[in-house]
């Protein structure tokens, strides 16, 4: 297959962390195994939190796979050079992340031999069916725009012209996926903590924050067991690019804030009274909240203070704050904070069970693995030459 | 001008675009349009008189008779509950038809909740496979457990609470089987179905059969001018859960 041999020639070490993965994501596929069986009852989930850890990393990893436009927006429309060494980096990401997305949804289906009929009764009308669409197009845009730039790189030959005008549909096609999952949630009557117009740009501003938070960390893991440098120029730019979007998401976090707290409005507030200061007894979502809040705003004074985000040893622990602080709104405190309160009133506990923790490991363990291989391949046919 | 192969090779890709597109755009004039039911030949609809309801205190014989018509489990675990018809106390299904100092007045008092096989679904709108979808001719809101993924997105979008999920296999769970109705299988979502099965064979739904005493529930078509629900919709005030969601509920309710 296409450059795969070099994912099979590695170190000791290589080696050993992919056993690692292949152990967890086959902790998940038992437990997997086990949900088949006796069904979503084995989750957390209940009558009144429908949707919990699988959707919620669903959405965030729409996130992640969205901010590979990050890269490639300034590499191909800006010509900025310093992105040339990172952008395949950012497309396999991509690649990866929207494969956890896929994982993600088909784990939390009911009836996971039937999720074809989406396909097979296409409904436009419905929001989950151009989620489908989107993410379907945009993992084949960036699988076929890696392979291509992959493939001319081990040649030494320029990319062919054709892949330019895909490469730029890659960059609305990714703003369109988180639009879409999005407008997943803030369509829906019932549902007023997601009801708000600033849902799509909040997820926008987060996935900019969150993914190239994400990249940074791995171009740093890169340079110590890969030898591979992207370049303290490249790094430092995507450090700006994370202050601007976590400045824009603390904006619009507090936008919503104020917006729902001035009015008053019971059926907006009680949501984020139970996020946040807890509802009828019912606290145990809020000292997560509070420590994404911590650490949205370390993040920011980190970042905003130039020496501090210039300083190699800072720049790292930012980019964990802000990575962990959005996974904390995101796959925790978004989905469940929907649900609670219940349309009548109840204020029900979610507590993931192991098995499902164990599942959703076992999906990070894929995109681990993807990402892992995908980036062996990349760096190898970059050392080839 | 002259169309080359190559041209022409791209405008065909581009023709399921369109008809794609044209679709996405008939859907959603469709979703927009005030509720298309003025075509219908019926609109099936229900009036609860909770003055007569109250009258029996404790009464769950509307809820006993769906469940033994249905075939629905019974687990004693309240996160794993499926139900299509059950009592809900008042205050927490209309929190805001009362003021502060009117709020003992019927507080505590169970409402018999269903789904209300609403006008404009939005659990409809959202399902990704048609599995629930309004039925044509008389307004109800159907589901296909056949073709139900168990995606739950209309559980997220019925604002009322009315779907349940399968957490697990139903089956063990089913105090007397109605051999008559189907069981479902784990993994996907159920709700009333107004009893379509009985009103095929022209009968009301078992919920209302079983009010008989009291004739709490009255059913009929919403549409007919002189329907039993018309008639007393037009004499006494009466109240729809969360009507200012535009989704136009047929279950009414008389305080």
């Amino acid at each position: 297959m296409f450059m795969f041999e070099k994912a099979f020639v590695g170190s000791r070490r290589y080696w050993v962390w992919i056993l690692c993965l292949a152990g967890i994501i086959l902790a998940g596929f038992l437990c997997y195994l086990r949900q088949l069986t006796f069904g979503l009852v084995i989750t957390g989930l209940s009558r009144d939190v429908t949707w919990g850890l699988y959707i919620a990393q669903f959405t965030f990893f729409v996130g992640v796979a969205a901010s590979a436009v990050m890269v490639v927006l300034p590499y191909y429309l800006h010509d900025y050079k310093q992105f040339g060494r990172i952008t395949i980096l950012g497309e396999f990401l991509a690649v990866g992340a929207v494969t956890m997305c896929m994982l993600f949804v088909f784990v939390d289906m009911g009836q996971p031999s039937r999720v074809l009929n989406v396909l097979r009764y296409p409904t436009p009308w419905s929001l989950m069916f151009w989620d489908f669409v989107s993410l379907g197009g945009y993992l084949l845009l960036n699988v076929l725009i890696s392979l291509v730039m992959l493939g001319s790189e081990r040649q030494g030959v320029s990319p062919p012209r054709w892949i330019k005008p895909i490469i730029i549909l890659s960059i609305p096609w990714a703003v369109s996926i988180h639009t879409v999952t999005a407008f997943l949630y803030s369509g829906l009557p019932g549902r007023t903590f997601w009801m708000t117009a600033v849902l799509a740009p909040r997820f926008l501003a987060s996935a900019f924050a969150s993914g190239p938070a994400l990249l940074i960390l791995l171009c740093l893991v890169l340079r110590k067991v890969a030898r591979f440098d992207a370049g303290r120029e490249a790094i430092q730019q995507l450090g700006i690019i994370v202050a601007y979007a976590t400045v824009i998401n603390v904006f619009l976090v507090l936008v919503e804030t104020f917006t729902v707290f001035y009015s008053h409005i019971p059926e907006h507030i009680q949501h984020f009274q139970y996020v946040f200061l807890g509802l009828d007894g019912n606290y145990h979502l809020a000292p997560w909240m509070w420590l994404s809040v911590l650490l949205s705003v370390s993040a920011l004074v980190l970042l905003l203070v130039p020496k501090w985000r210039h300083s190699p040893r800072l720049l790292p622990v930012a980019c964990v704050f802000v990575f962990v602080s959005l996974w904390l709104d995101k796959g925790l405190g978004l989905i469940v904070g929907g649900f609670t309160p219940s349309p009548l009133g109840a204020v029900t506990t979610y507590t993931p069970t192991w098995p499902e923790a164990a599942i959703v490991l076992g999906v990070w363990g894929i995109g681990a693995l993807m990402i892992t291989v995908f980036y062996k391949i990349a760096l190898s046919v970059r050392e080839a030459h | 001008m002259k169309l080359t192969r190559k041209d022409f090779l791209r405008l065909s890709g581009l023709a399921p675009l369109a008809i794609v597109g044209t679709k996405a755009v008939r859907a959603f004039a469709d979703v927009a349009a005030p509720s298309a039911s003025a075509k219908n030949t019926k609109r099936w609809g229900m009036v609860i008189d909770l003055q007569k309801c109250r009258q029996k205190e404790g009464c769950d014989l509307c809820v006993k008779a769906c469940n033994t018509a249905h075939n629905i489990p019974q687990f004693p675990d309240k996160a794993h509950e499926v139900k299509w018809i059950w009592n809900q106390p008042f205050e927490s299904v209309f929190p805001f038809e009362q003021t502060d100092y009117t709020r003992q007045a019927y507080t505590g008092h169970p409402i018999p909740l269903l789904c209300n096989h609403c006008a404009n679904p939005p659990c409809v709108r959202v399902c990704p496979t048609q599995a629930t979808w309004k039925r044509k001719d008389d307004g109800i809101v159907m589901m296909d457990w056949h073709r139900c993924i168990g995606c739950r997105y209309c559980i997220a979008a019925c604002p009322y609470g009315s779907r349940s999920f399968n957490w697990q296999d139903p089956r063990p769970a089913i105090a007397t089987s109605n051999p008559d109705f189907p069981t479902r299988t784990k993994g996907v979502v159920e709700k009333c179905n107004f009893c379509e099965e009985r009103l095929a064979r022209g009968l009301r739904p078992a919920c209302v059969e079983a009010c008989k005493e009291e004739k709490a529930m009255v059913f009929g078509d919403l549409e007919d001018p002189d329907s039993e629900p018309r008639k007393l919709l037009r004499s006494r005030f009466a109240l729809q859960r969360e009507p200012e969601l535009g989704t136009s509920p047929s279950v009414y309710y008389l305080v």
